[in-house]
């Protein structure tokens, strides 16, 4: 078993990274290339006036009319998009890691803390799959993969939450945890998770025709 | 043609029997190689990124009136057209069958009226018009179109005008309403190729045909106004534009760039538009853009905008306010297309003495449901789309019950659609232009 955390420790960690900034830097330069190709419009219209005005109106928890339309939506998907990034980057046990690695750190969260925004998480993941099981529309429109990605990002922070518990098995648990949040890495850039870094961009474009363009708000 | 009323909500049911003709024509091969061919060469990075990085998380569902008026039926919120359309072809790579080529035409051209307002519901701004005009494109290069809206899209490359109006017939028209105004006033006219003249006036097709008298309102707006103003007699006086909504991108290119030109040709100021939505729409946003010109290259003044000015400025008087409570429908096309909504309440607040506000309202509006083409798929169609703006008719039952007598909607379509649904849903509201106030009350 320490062969297999010695891999999840060293050459999987820096695989994942590397796929992980790399996907996004190649999915990025290759989506500005082919706007640039076929979609001129979008440097065309652009504005960066707009393109703020929008971002901050859906960025801000109900901040437009459709966050307020569906208010325990809204909070769910705040929190959980809160406790998904701030975890990972500020949980005690990833600075250490870092620290021994590189010899730098920053802030961390406190165990408690750490805990109960993994366990927010988690619970914001089992609210997705049943709200895609039971609201008829959502479930009309989702695929296989649309239920697996929520297995996808549920799984490290399961897997973290019951290491940090020491609960049996955490050992496992540890390696679990670590093979799963580097498969999640790995596959943000090449799933529809890539949301993550194309949602400034269609935000922004969106933003910018409404505003500049059609004089009219998009929130 | 084979109309049959829809038995289930399921699937769409063609009704059309031009879609099905088109669609009989084609083998699976043809119908893979065009749809690859297009997402090969027009499907860029907006393409992508929209199919991509959807959640189908719902929150559009919402803002759609054909989803909410059919008690929530799954497959009409927005994402689902989507995934009925552009993702089955995506998923089985353009090899599909012809059911569901003429599913997907079904859905892009009848149950959706590109009015953009899932777009402002959307957490990303996915454009589901945009990716419901390229369902369009593809069945427009397949040959399978509603045959109504076709016909339009035939006349208009036939004679560069919607309804199929002659040259003689529109000079005709354009001097039958002089004549008819000179009896109020001995001294309008309505000018003719008038070159240099501060304002190029361009109305729809249906106007000489139906609807002459909103050109006669419209000379005794300039009149009284003494706005110097022109109209053209040659092609381009027909700002309006169905090929935009079939898919024939090349045609509204020609479309536009005739209307321009004519206006160009005059050295015109400016062009100034009759009440009509979706030919701002052309415009303005879309065959601007296809002839390679960011913003049109002659000012485009939408009629609204041009009636605020001219109160602004007090070049029209009023005399007597509007007496009968009015309330407004925002057409998508001025409000999320240019928003004009304030324009056009200041216009309202300064003609009427009691102004009731629909809701919800300005870019939250919903649709006529006669936009995008929708209305123009014709007769087969009707039922569906009174039946699938419910949500319309809810909303001009309050605003009558809060006293509203008057519905003033500033755009040809949603009169259209308005209409409809008013004697569908026995709505005791009757429709006016803003020009039909204007008129009313400006001191003559």
């Amino acid at each position: 078993m320490y062969d297999i955390y010695a891999l999840a420790r060293g050459p999987f960690a820096w695989g994942a990274f590397i796929i992980f900034f790399g996907g996004i830097i190649y999915r990025l330069v290759t989506t500005v290339m082919e706007a640039r190709k076929k979609d001129h419009v979008v440097f065309d219209y652009f504005s960066p006036y707009y393109a703020m005005r929008s971002m901050l109106h859906w960025i801000v928890p109900f901040g437009s009319t459709s966050m307020r339309r569906q208010p325990v939506l809204t909070i769910v998907t705040f929190a959980f998009h809160i406790c998904l990034i701030g975890v990972p980057l500020f949980l005690f046990a990833h600075v250490i890691l870092v620290k021994e690695s590189f010899d730098i750190s920053w802030w961390t969260l406190s165990g408690m803390a750490a805990q109960v925004m993994s366990l927010i998480v988690i619970l914001s993941c089992v609210y997705f799959f049943i709200r895609r099981l039971v609201q008829p529309d959502v479930r009309y429109l989702s695929a296989t993969t649309d239920y697996l990605m929520i297995l996808l990002v549920a799984a490290p922070f399961i897997t973290g939450f019951w290491a940090a518990r020491a609960w049996a098995g955490f050992e496992v648990a540890t390696l679990l945890h670590m093979l799963s949040g580097e498969l999640l890495l790995a596959l943000i850039p090449f799933t529809k998770l890539s949301h993550m870094f194309f949602f400034p961009l269609t935000r922004a474009y969106a933003g910018s025709e409404f505003g500049a363009v059609r004089h009219a708000k998009d929130w | 043609m084979a109309i049959a009323e829809p038995k289930s909500n399921d699937k769409p049911i063609v009704l059309d029997d031009a879609i099905i003709e088109g669609a009989e024509k084609l083998s699976e091969e043809d119908i893979a190689r065009v749809i690859n061919d297009m997402i090969k060469t027009e499907g860029g990075a907006r393409f992508k990124a929209y199919l991509n990085t959807c959640m189908s998380c719902g929150y559009c569902s919402e803002a759609c009136h054909f989803y909410l008026s059919n008690d929530k039926e799954p497959r009409f919120a927005p994402a689902a057209k989507v995934k009925q359309t552009l993702g089955e072809f995506t998923k089985k790579k353009g090899r599909v069958s012809r059911e569901t080529l003429m599913q997907a035409c079904e859905i892009a051209f009848t149950e959706c009226n590109l009015c953009r307002r899932c777009m402002m519901y959307c957490p990303f701004g996915i454009d589901i018009a945009f990716l419901m005009l390229f369902v369009r494109r593809v069945c427009h290069k397949l040959g399978v179109v509603p045959r109504y809206i076709q016909d339009t899209a035939h006349s208009h490359s036939a004679t560069m005008n919607q309804m199929w109006v002659q040259e003689d017939e529109w000079i005709d028209t354009l001097q039958w309403q002089e004549d008819e105004a000179k009896d109020e006033f001995p001294d309008l006219r309505i000018p003719i190729e008038k070159e240099g003249a501060d304002v190029y006036y361009s109305v729809i097709g249906p106007e000489p045909k139906f609807r002459a008298q909103l050109i006669y309102q419209a000379a005794v707006l300039m009149h009284v106004a003494k706005i110097d103003w022109t109209m053209t007699s040659s092609p381009g006086w027909d700002n309006s534009d169905m090929c935009m909504y079939t898919g024939d991108l090349e045609m509204t290119a020609r479309l536009k760039k005739v209307h321009f030109e004519s206006a160009l040709r005059l050295r015109n100021k400016r062009i100034v538009m009759g009440e009509c939505g979706h030919a701002f729409r052309s415009v303005y946003d879309v065959g601007n853009r296809f002839l390679g010109w960011k913003m049109p290259p002659i000012e485009v003044v939408h009629a609204v905008a041009f009636y605020d000015e001219l109160l602004r400025e007090n070049r029209i008087k009023i005399a007597q306010k509007f007496d009968r409570p009015v309330t407004f429908h925002d057409p998508c096309n001025i409000v999320r297309g240019q928003g004009l909504h304030e324009k056009a309440r200041n216009v309202i607040r300064q003609t009427c003495e009691t102004f009731i506000e629909m809701e919800p309202n300005r870019e939250h509006n919903f649709c006529c449901s006669a936009g995008g083409g929708v209305i123009n798929c014709g007769p087969p169609y009707k039922n569906k789309r009174v039946e699938s703006n419910r949500v319309k008719a809810d909303q001009l039952i309050a605003a009558r019950e809060k006293g509203a007598e008057i519905l003033i909607a500033p755009c040809h379509n949603c009169h259209g659609g308005l209409e409809d649904i008013i004697h569908h849903y026995k709505i005791d509201i009757e429709i006016k232009f803003l020009i039909d106030i204007l008129f009313d009350c400006m001191e003559k």
